[in-house]
C-alpha cells in the first residue's frame, strides 16, 4: 500500500485562453496536515474543484490511494472518500442543525434512496449525527434552525457535514473565512481535533492558522506549485516572502 | 381568471393582415414587422432580467398599460400618434419606477417562486383594473394617414406601417446598443450585469440603476404595446395572452443581451409568419420544439453568457 | 481523540436519542390527531351537501393535483409552470382508451394514466432537470404547450379543440356506476383515490428519500458535495409527481366523462401553482387548504363578480409573495410559534 492518499500528476485546467491550473504535481500524504497557500487568483479554488470533480481537468490525472479517479464524477469521489467544505457556507438553511448532519450521514450509509419507511426509524443515522454534533460542541444547538446560529458556529456545521461523510481526504476551503476573530478559535480547535487518519488539505490566507495547523505547506502562484516544504522552510524562503508576503503587504497598504 | 383561450391557441393575428401577394419578400417583411413588435415589447424584460435576475412575468402588463394610454389618448383625446407614443412611454415608465421602488425591490433577493407568484398577481390586478376602468372590449389603434396604405419598395409593394415598424425597430436596437456600449450609464449596466458586488464596490449606485432601467424597460414595453396594437390587438387579457411569446424571445435571445433579443424576436416573427401560412395546423408545435432544443443545447440562450 | 468514529455506549446513545432535536426527527412521521380532520370533513361533506357533490369531486381532484405538484415543487424545489402536461397526459390516456372502446375499467385505467404520465415525466425530466431557474420554467411551459398542440393536431383521435365527450366509463368494481346526475359514486371514488395517493405521498415525504429531496431544495451544490446523485433523484421525484398528476387527470376525465384541451392549459398549470402556494408548499396539507379556499372563493365569487375575484386574487398573491412566504399554513405555523409556543411541545 501507498502512504500517499491523494496525488495529482501534471494536473491542468484552462478556461479559454486563461490557464487557471498549470501542470500541478502534488502529493497529499495519508494523515497529512497540509496547507495550500498563494495569492488571490493563484488557482487554489480551481485546484480544489479539480480534486473534487466539480471541474474536469484539461490535462493530467488525479489519483486517490494510487487509483486513477480523473474520470469519476463528484458523487463517486465522495463515496471513495473525498469530502470538502466551501469557502462560503453551503448549508441546508431551512433545516435544523441535526437535520443538516443527518442528510450527510444518511447519504454515506446509503439510506437516502429508501422511499418506504420513515427517516425517523433510522435511529443509527440520528444517533451518529448527534454524536458528531456533541464532539464538535454543537449538541446544544442541534434543534435550532441552522440559519439562526452565529456565523462561527455555522462554519462548524459546514465542517460537521463534511466529517459526517467519514472521508479519507478532507479539503477545507478557507474554513475560518468570514468568521469574526473572536470566534475563530472554535473552528481551529475543531480542526485540530480531527481524527488523525484523515488527510487534511487546508486552503487558507491567514498565516497564523497555517503555521499553527500545518506540518507541510505548498505555495501556489499563477496556477503552478511555486514552493513546498515545512512551515519553517516556507517562512524562510525569500522568494515566497517576495511573492506572497509582499503581496499581502501590498494589499494591507491599500487596505 | 386567465384568458378564456390560452396564449397558444391565439396566433399572431397574422390572419388579420391583408396579404395581397404572398411572395418571399412579403413573408419576410410581414414576419420582420411582427418580430419587431415582439422585440420592442420584450427588450426591457431582457435587460431587467439580465440585470436584476428577476423573473418578471408581469412585463406584458406594462406593455398593455402603455398601449392603452397610447390608444386612448389618440382615440378619445385626439392626441397625435408621436405625442401619444411619448405619453405612453412616460406613463409606463413612471408606473414602472413607482412599482419598482415600492414592490419589486423587496423581492430581488427572494426565490423565483415568490417572484413568479408576485408578478402573476400583478398581472391579475392589471387585468381587473383595466376591465374596471376602461372595459372588457378590445381597443383599436387608428393609424395616422401617413402610415396607411402601401409603400413602393422597388422590388415589392408592402404596407407602409409594416415597413415603418421594421425601420423603427432597427433604430431602437441600434440606439439601445449604442447607449449600452457608449454611455456612462450603459457602462454601469454592463458592469452590474457582470458582477453586482464589484459594481457596488466601484461606487455605482445600483439601486438607482435598477429603477432607471426598469422604468426604461417598462416605457419601451409601452411603445411596443402601442405600435403592436394593430398586430396583437389590445384587450385586458393582453398581458397573459402573449406572455409565453415574450418569455420565449427573452430566454432564446439570452438574458441581458439586446442584440440577442432582437435576433430571437425577428426569428420568431418570421418563423411564425411562415408557419401560419404554410402549416396552419401544428406550426406552433415546431416553434416549441425548436425552443426546447435550443434551450437544452444552450440554456443561457443564443447570445447569453454562460453562468459561472 | 476521534471525532466521528467514537464507539458509543448504549447509555450514551440513549441519552443522545433523548435529545429534543433527535426526538423531533424520530417522531416526525407519527400521525397527529388533527390529520384525521380533512377526511372527517370530506365524509361530513358527503352527507351534509348532497347537492354539491360535483363541486366536491372537483375539489378532491384539485387537492390530488396540487399534492402531486407539492412533491416536485414543495419538497424537491423543482419550479415548474407546466405541471398540467401530466394532468393532461393522464386525462387523455383515460379518455382515448374509453372513447375508442379499448378499455373502460376505471381503476386499471387510472393505473395506465399514471404510467403514461410517468413515462412523459421521466423522459422530459431526464433532459429538463439539468437546467434551473428561468430556463427550466420555460422548458416546462414549452413541453406542456407541445403536448397541447399535439393533442390539438391529432384531431382524428383526440377530437381536437372540441375534445372527447360522453366517455363511457365502466362501473367501479363492476357495481358502482358513474351517474352524471348524481355524483355520489364519483365523489367517494375520488375520495378513495385521494386517500391512497395521500398515504403514498406522506410515506415518501417522511422517508430518507424525501429528506434527501428536501436537501436538494435547500442546497443543490451541497447535495452534490455529500455525494448524492442529484439529477437522478430529481428525475425520480419528477416522475412520481407526474404519475400522481396523471392520476388526477385520469380522475378528472372519468368523473366528468369528457376530456378537452383545457386539461393541458397554462391556465390549469398556473392555477394549481397558485393553489399550492396559497395553501403553503412543502407541508402536505397546503394542497388541501389551498384547494378548499381557492375553489370555494372561485365557486361563490367568480361567477357573480369575476372582475372583483380577479382583482382580489391578484392582491392576495402579491401580499403572499411579499409578506407570507408560505401561504395560509405558513401564516398559521408562524402564529403558532409566536403565540402557542410551549404548548406545541406537549
Amino acid at each position: 500500500m501507498t502512504d500517499i492518499s491523494l496525488e495529482t500528476e501534471g494536473l491542468g485546467r484552462h478556461f479559454g485562453a486563461l490557464t487557471a491550473v498549470n501542470g500541478v504535481d502534488f502529493k497529499l500524504a495519508a494523515g497529512a496536515r497540509h496547507a495550500l497557500i498563494g495569492p488571490n487568483g493563484a488557482g487554489k479554488t480551481t485546484f480544489v474543484n479539480l480534486l473534487t470533480g466539480v471541474l474536469t481537468p484539461t490535462r493530467g490525472r488525479v489519483l486517490l490511494a494510487g487509483r486513477d479517479i480523473t474520470a469519476r464524477a463528484q458523487a463517486e469521489r465522495v463515496k471513495l472518500g473525498i469530502a470538502r467544505t466551501f469557502q462560503i457556507n453551503r448549508l441546508f438553511r431551512g433545516l435544523s442543525v441535526l437535520e443538516n448532519v443527518c442528510i450527510s450521514v444518511a447519504e454515506r450509509v446509503g439510506a437516502a434512496t429508501s422511499m418506504f419507511y420513515p427517516a425517523g426509524r433510522r435511529v443509527d443515522v440520528i444517533d451518529e449525527s448527534m454524536d458528531l454534533l456533541d464532539t464538535l460542541k454543537l449538541g446544544d444547538a442541534a434543534r435550532h434552525c441552522v440559519s439562526e446560529l452565529p456565523y462561527g458556529r455555522q462554519r462548524l456545521v459546514e465542517l460537521a457535514i463534511a466529517i459526517g461523510l467519514r472521508p479519507r481526504v478532507l479539503l477545507l476551503d478557507e474554513p475560518a473565512a468570514g468568521v469574526p476573530s473572536a470566534e475563530t478559535h472554535i473552528i481551529l480547535d475543531a480542526i485540530e481535533r480531527l481524527p488523525e487518519q484523515i488527510a487534511v488539505l487546508i486552503i487558507e490566507h491567514d498565516m497564523d492558522v497555517v503555521f499553527r495547523f500545518a506540518k507541510r505547506v505548498t505555495v501556489m502562484v499563477g496556477g503552478a506549485v511555486f514552493a513546498e516544504g515545512t512551515p519553517r522552510e516556507i517562512e524562510a524562503n525569500p522568494h515566497v516572502r517576495e511573492v506572497y508576503l509582499g503581496q499581502a503587504a501590498l494589499s494591507a497598504a491599500h487596505g | 381568471m386567465f384568458a378564456t383561450h390560452s396564449p397558444f391557441a391565439v396566433g399572431w393575428g397574422a390572419g388579420s393582415l391583408v396579404i395581397e401577394n404572398i411572395d418571399f419578400a412579403g413573408i419576410l417583411l410581414g414576419g420582420l414587422s411582427a418580430g419587431t413588435v415582439l422585440f420592442i415589447v420584450s427588450v426591457g424584460l431582457s435587460i431587467t432580467m439580465g440585470l436584476m435576475g428577476f423573473v418578471n412575468l408581469a412585463h406584458g402588463a406594462f406593455a398593455m398599460f402603455g398601449g392603452y394610454v397610447i390608444v386612448l389618448a389618440m382615440n378619445r383625446a385626439h392626441v397625435g400618434f408621436a405625442a401619444a407614443l411619448a405619453l405612453g412611454f412616460l406613463a409606463a415608465a413612471a408606473l414602472g419606477a413607482v412599482l419598482e421602488r415600492l414592490l419589486y425591490r423587496r423581492l430581488y433577493r427572494a426565490g423565483e417562486l415568490d417572484q413568479v407568484l408576485f408578478t402573476i398577481g400583478l398581472i391579475f390586478i392589471f387585468i381587473a383594473a383595466t376591465v374596471i376602468v376602461v372595459g372588457p372590449e378590445s381597443q383599436l389603434l387608428t393609424l395616422p394617414q401617413s402610415l396607411r396604405g402601401q409603400l413602393d419598395l422597388g422590388f415589392t409593394h408592402y404596407r407602409t406601417y409594416s415597413v415603418f415598424l421594421i425601420v423603427v425597430g432597427f433604430l431602437i436596437v441600434a440606439g439601445i446598443w449604442l447607449a449600452i456600449e457608449r454611455t456612462r450609464i450603459g457602462a454601469q449596466i454592463r458592469a452590474t450585469v457582470d458582477n453586482r458586488r464589484m459594481a457596488e464596490s466601484l461606487g455605482i449606485n445600483v439601486d438607482r440603476l435598477f429603477t432607471i432601467t426598469f422604468a426604461f424597460g417598462s416605457g419601451m414595453a409601452a411603445i411596443g404595446g402601442g405600435l403592436g396594437a394593430e398586430f396583437l390587438g389590445l384587450d385586458p387579457q393582453y398581458a397573459l395572452k402573449y406572455l409565453v411569446y415574450f418569455l420565449i424571445v427573452v430566454s432564446v435571445g439570452g438574458l441581458g443581451s439586446v442584440v440577442g433579443v432582437y435576433c430571437a424576436a425577428l426569428l420568431l416573427g418570421v418563423l411564425d409568419f411562415v408557419l401560419k401560412l404554410y402549416v396552419p395546423k401544428g406550426g406552433t408545435m415546431f416553434i416549441y420544439v425548436l425552443t426546447i432544443l435550443l434551450l437544452l443545447w444552450r440554456p443561457q440562450g443564443l447570445f447569453g453568457r454562460k453562468e459561472t | 481523540m476521534s471525532v466521528a468514529l467514537a464507539p458509543a455506549g448504549a447509555a450514551a446513545a440513549a441519552a443522545r436519542l433523548a435529545h429534543p432535536a433527535a426526538r423531533t426527527l424520530i417522531r416526525r412521521h407519527h400521525l397527529r390527531w388533527w390529520e384525521a380532520l380533512p377526511w372527517a370533513a370530506a365524509i361530513g361533506f358527503y352527507f351534509a351537501f348532497p347537492a354539491y357533490l360535483a363541486f366536491g369531486t372537483e375539489l378532491l381532484i384539485t387537492v390530488l393535483f396540487a399534492l402531486s405538484l407539492d412533491l416536485a415543487l414543495g419538497y424537491a424545489g423543482i419550479i415548474t409552470l407546466g405541471h398540467a402536461a401530466f394532468f393532461g397526459a393522464g386525462a387523455y390516456a383515460v379518455g382515448l382508451l374509453a372513447f375508442h372502446g379499448i378499455w373502460t375499467e376505471p381503476i386499471t385505467s387510472l393505473a395506465l394514466a399514471a404510467l403514461v404520465a410517468a413515462a412523459i415525466g421521466f423522459a422530459s425530466g431526464l433532459v429538463l432537470l439539468r437546467t434551473r431557474g428561468l430556463t427550466l420554467l420555460m422548458l416546462t411551459i414549452c413541453t406542456m404547450a407541445l403536448l397541447q398542440e399535439a393533442a390539438n393536431m391529432a384531431h382524428d383521435y383526440t377530437g381536437g379543440f372540441d375534445g372527447l365527450p360522453n366517455l363511457p366509463i365502466a362501473p367501479v368494481f363492476g357495481v358502482f356506476a358513474f351517474n352524471p346526475l348524481y355524483d355520489n359514486t364519483q365523489y367517494l371514488y375520488a375520495l378513495a383515490v385521494l386517500l391512497v395517493s395521500f398515504l403514498f405521498v406522506r410515506t415518501l415525504v417522511y422517508s430518507p428519500f424525501g429528506q434527501s429531496l428536501t436537501g436538494i431544495r435547500e442546497n443543490l451544490l451541497r447535495m452534490h458535495a455529500v455525494g448524492a446523485p442529484v439529477r437522478w433523484r430529481l428525475t425520480v421525484c419528477y416522475t412520481i409527481s407526474a404519475a400522481l398528476a396523471g392520476v388526477a387527470g385520469g380522475l378528472w376525465a372519468q368523473t366528468n366523462a369528457y376530456v378537452n384541451l383545457s386539461a393541458l392549459d397554462l391556465d390549469r398549470a398556473a392555477t394549481v401553482l397558485i393553489i399550492l402556494i396559497l395553501g403553503g408548499y412543502g407541508r402536505l396539507y397546503g394542497a388541501f387548504v389551498g384547494a378548499v379556499v381557492y375553489l370555494a372563493l372561485e365557486h361563490f365569487l367568480a361567477r357573480v363578480y369575476p372582475t372583483a375575484w380577479q382583482l382580489g386574487l391578484g392582491l392576495l398573491l402579491v401580499l403572499i409573495a411579499l409578506f407570507a412566504h408560505n401561504g395560509i399554513l405558513g401564516i398559521g405555523a408562524m402564529l403558532w410559534r409566536r403565540y402557542g409556543r410551549g404548548r406545541a411541545e406537549a
